[in-house]
């Protein structure tokens, strides 16, 4: 008889027995995502997923492997294994010990729709997409995840959830433009193949004719997609309580840091949140208040990070012990402002749809550089009047969003997509004072 | 192993493919990080499992699965044509695949210790001696040093008749320092950022000689706390050849990828600047680059005997003094573009559709040297080791940052610089390359973490490079 993922977990506990400190994390489920390019379905791919991670300490020398296979004798062979690797190593002066026994809230973000979605269900909602488009070439993917997933340490810490998650993201292009769209949610019923594929061409057909803008810095509005990108950054290099005992985060606790516009909070637990209960440590997880109307008010933290920091972890450890603490479910909190308004707020500026190939310049200043792509858009007198050239900027995330920088805030509030993953983040339109877009595209 | 696949292969026929074939594989991988002399992590992951691959009409179907019983393969064989066949609400055009010669064959990568199984105390010690070493530098902050292996065999069987084994071993590793200011970090790696990977046992490790270089890349990167920024403006740029590396896979292996030419990678990863039809005529640089793509290079990390579809790894010439005149492909895109395919295709692990992806796509040498092109420069900037990279959806406009820099005035090596950048338009920078460094000067340096494809797969990739010199590139840009 197959196990689930609970009895996996608590198999490989009683595996080591007295013999390590132990935390075992397995998963279970499904992914499957259908792919199209050139307005037709060239790649269709799905998996039955399983993993067990098992991290043991011996007398404080640590030790972590990870296995798909998960009968008993590969179970035992992973246990033995990775005790074996442990006591071969130098004694962990930072391990913090496995987590103590405590409840998890119970949350369901999880759905049938998804967890049962068929091959035929995602192709109709790739066709809607593509016939929004009347024409123009489309391409993209949608998916759909389950995964349960359950953990199980020595001191007799257990957690169970399940997740779904679906996805949407395409674009539609007119040979010489393209316009994005992207629609995530834990309910498959939800994605809306045609409503995505209509925005994706309505962008590509305004990006039409585009000219080369001479770089400098503009006012800008946002679109989700690239104030996701910017929490991403932010979250990864800057609320880390790793990043930030290393020196190299720009976080001061307790400074006005951002406009009093922003606030962002890491949430797995809300009606709109992707996430488990608890972190790869057992780790009951809560929401963080990490900025609070522009007040810098918290780092998350694992249980190492915690240690160092004399405190106590926030439910965020993540699998590796070298990343830290990671925020996988971070909300920059919405406005009242429709995006049209932000948009009519603007005299000269730029509107972007998203931003790509981003990358770090300086983890301290959050100096970052990347391009637009998908929908750049010149604001001339508070409406859009013309396509414009792909751009690069140069640009430090947390200067941009800098006490006064910030002048407007969209209600336009959801999941957006941010290079690196969907379902990471919430993130509404922001209306921005000024970007400095370094490179156009003559270099 | 070979029979575990065929099953799954001889389901996909019968449920209606055209054409099938599965991997079965099996990898052993071990990730070791010291920081400030303590052990930080100590990884290793074992996966097992099979992925099966119909194609239906104009669509791949693809389904894995880490349950290897008979049952479990033929139920996945069945499921990759039924997915396969959903495709057919929005068709394409009919997916030929080109020819390839069916084969039996058996290959190993050459390595002298294998890379996991060297005592983990031997590992963990040099690092941490490494890491020692650094943190006794004053100013050092982070001592970073790591080593990381894959061991890999894959069991391929096509509904043609191919079956092929392959056992690939990957080793390497790096460390890095950093110094932290008031409102910067500063670091230095080696032996590139990221490590140097290649296809081998740890013997390639030992090669590089860690602990002969820790001191002085600690010394390094707390100096750059004191250095000048960059110089802003038009200089003639050298790049060390570890960054030329990078610059060779963002703005030249990516670009030459033929499923990004025919628009199948448009939404994610992107397409290209290049179109085929220009293939053969049009101008990728000056004179002096001349790109490979050669899978057959000894201890090159994308080095191997068969792709990932059967198809026999090759050398092939990419831009020829200049003039682009290959791609990297497969055997569907390869055929739909009327070329022979290249034997480029692999997947990142069982349970991951194959797709077109780079193997040692590397500047053949010049005929000079480091020493050469600095004494032949009036005013320039010497740049070393990646930083950040950043480079668009044609992959034409990018900007690189390096992790340190020197002016060079009058054919002399001057200050060191910090914060290094520049940036520039695909074939106008290369056009630009004038000088390139010889034999003794190229290192087949490895990238381990190429992203691409949906769902992201991470594919090992080469570059062999030596140094280079660029004339009239901006450098110093700035946030």
């Amino acid at each position: 008889m197959k196990r689930n993922a609970q009895q996996i977990a608590d198999r490989v506990v009683d595996l080591v027995g007295d013999r390590a400190e132990v935390e075992a994390v397995a998963t279970l489920g499904t992914a499957a995502l259908t792919r199209f390019a050139n307005s037709f379905i060239h790649q269709n791919v799905a998996e039955d997923t399983v993993g067990v991670r098992v991290r043991v300490a011996v007398d404080g020398k640590v030790a972590s492997l990870t296995g798909n296979r998960v009968d008993d004798e590969g179970l035992t062979r992973l246990v033995d294994a990775v005790i074996e690797a442990a006591t071969l190593q130098p004694v962990d002066e930072d391990w913090p010990g496995v987590a103590e026994p405590t409840p998890v809230m119970k949350v369901d973000h999880a759905d049938a729709s998804t967890s049962e979605a068929t091959p035929a269900q995602r192709a109709d909602a790739v066709k809607a997409f593509i016939d929004a488009g009347n024409g123009l070439s489309a391409a993209g993917y949608c998916d759909t995840d389950f995964e349960e997933a359950a953990f199980a340490n020595s001191r007799g810490q257990r957690a169970l959830g399940t997740v779904t998650r679906s996805t949407i993201d395409g674009i539609h292009q007119t040979g010489e433009s393209a316009g994005s769209a992207h629609q995530t949610s834990s309910r498959f019923s939800e994605i809306d193949g045609k409503a995505a594929g209509e925005l994706a061409a309505d962008r590509a057909r305004r990006g039409t004719n585009a000219f080369d803008l001479k770089p400098g810095e503009y006012e800008v509005v946002l679109a989700p997609e690239c104030v996701a990108t910017m929490a991403i950054f932010m979250g990864f290099y800057g609320f880390s309580g790793k990043a930030f005992d290393e020196g190299a985060s720009f976080v001061e606790i307790g400074v006005p840091q951002f406009d009093p516009r922003i606030t962002i909070v890491d949430d797995p637990l809300g009606p709109d949140a992707l996430g488990l209960p608890f972190d790869a440590e057992g780790t009951p997880k809560q929401p963080l208040d990490l900025v609070s109307a522009g007040v810098t008010k918290a780092l998350a933290h694992d249980r190492r990070s915690a240690r160092k920091a004399a405190t106590v972890s926030t439910g965020h450890g993540f699998a590796d012990a070298s990343i830290g603490p990671v925020t996988a479910n971070l909300v920059v909190t919405g406005g009242d402002d429709s995006v049209e308004d932000l948009i009519g707020a603007v005299d000269r500026g730029l509107y972007v749809a998203t931003f790509n190939y981003c990358r770090i310049l300086d983890p301290k200043s959050q100096v970052v550089t990347g391009l637009t792509r998908n929908g750049t858009f010149m604001i001339e007198n508070g409406r859009i009047t013309g396509a414009v050239t792909n751009l690069r900027f140069t640009q430090s995330f947390v200067q941009a969003l800098g006490p006064g920088r910030v002048l407007g805030v969209g209600n336009d509030l959801r999941h957006a997509d941010s290079e690196f993953g969907a379902g990471v983040v919430r993130a509404p339109s922001l209306h921005l004072a000024g970007w400095n877009f370094t490179g156009g595209a003559e270099g | 192993m070979f029979d575990l696949a065929s099953a799954a292969v001889e389901a996909a026929l019968s449920a209606g493919a055209s054409y099938a074939d599965a991997r079965y594989v099996e990898g052993r991988d071990e990730f070791i990080q010291v920081m400030n002399g303590g052990i930080e992590t100590l990884n290793r992951s074992e996966a097992a499992g099979v992925g099966v691959r119909a194609l239906v009409g104009s669509s791949w179907g693809f389904f894995a699965t880490a349950d290897v019983s008979p049952a479990s393969l033929r139920g996945a064989g069945a499921k990759a044509s039924d997915i396969a066949r959903a495709s057919a609400v929005v068709p394409g055009r009919p997916m030929p695949l080109a020819d390839v010669p069916v084969v039996e064959a058996d290959y190993e990568t050459p390595f002298d210790e294998a890379p996991i199984d060297v005592p983990l105390s031997d590992k963990v010690d040099m690092l941490l001696r490494v890491s020692t070493t650094m943190q006794g530098v004053d100013g050092v902050r982070l001592a970073r040093a790591s080593l990381g292996a894959w061991d890999t065999h894959k069991w391929f069987v096509s509904s043609q008749g191919s079956k092929i084994h392959q056992h690939i071993v990957e080793t390497g590793g790096g460390f890095d320092a950093t110094a932290i200011g008031e409102q910067e970090t500063q670091r230095r790696s080696f032996p590139q950022s990221f490590g140097q990977f290649e296809t081998g046992g740890f013997e390639t490790v030992r090669r590089w000689d860690y602990e002969g270089n820790a001191g002085r890349i600690a010394e390094e990167a707390v100096a750059l706390l004191g250095a000048a920024d960059c110089p802003e403006g038009e200089k003639t740029l050298i790049l060390e050849a570890s960054q030329l590396a990078l610059q060779i896979h963002e703005s030249v292996g990516h670009a030459i990828e033929l499923d990004r030419i025919l628009g199948w990678e448009a939404a994610f990863a992107g397409t290209s600047h290049l179109q085929l039809e220009r293939l053969g005529k049009h101008r990728y640089g000056s004179e002096v680059m001349n790109i490979t793509a050669d899978a057959t290079l000894p201890g090159a990390l994308g080095t191997f005997a068969y792709d990932d579809e059967g198809t026999a790894a090759q050398r092939v010439s990419i831009v020829d003094h200049g003039r682009w005149i290959g791609v990297l492909s497969g055997r569907d895109s390869a055929s739909i573009a009327g070329l022979p395919p290249g034997g480029m295709v692999r997947a990142d692990g069982y349970n991951r559709l194959p797709m077109v992806r780079m193997t040692n796509v590397g500047l053949l040498p010049g005929d000079s040297s480091l020493e050469e092109m600095i004494a032949a420069t009036e005013d320039g900037v010497l740049m070393s080791t990646n930083r950040s990279w950043s480079i668009d959806d044609k992959r034409l406009n990018f900007q690189f940052g390096c992790e340190i820099g020197w002016e060079i005035k009058s054919g002399k090596l001057g200050r060191m610089v910090k914060n290094p950048t520049y940036t520039g338009i695909t074939p106008k920078f290369w056009a630009q390359l004038d000088m390139l460094g010889r034999e003794a000067e190229w290192v087949h340096w490895g990238t381990p973490n190429c992203g691409k494809g949906q769902p992201i797969q991470i594919a090992h990739t080469g570059h062999s490079a030596s140094p280079g010199r660029f004339t009239e590139v901006r450098v110093g840009v700035r946030g």
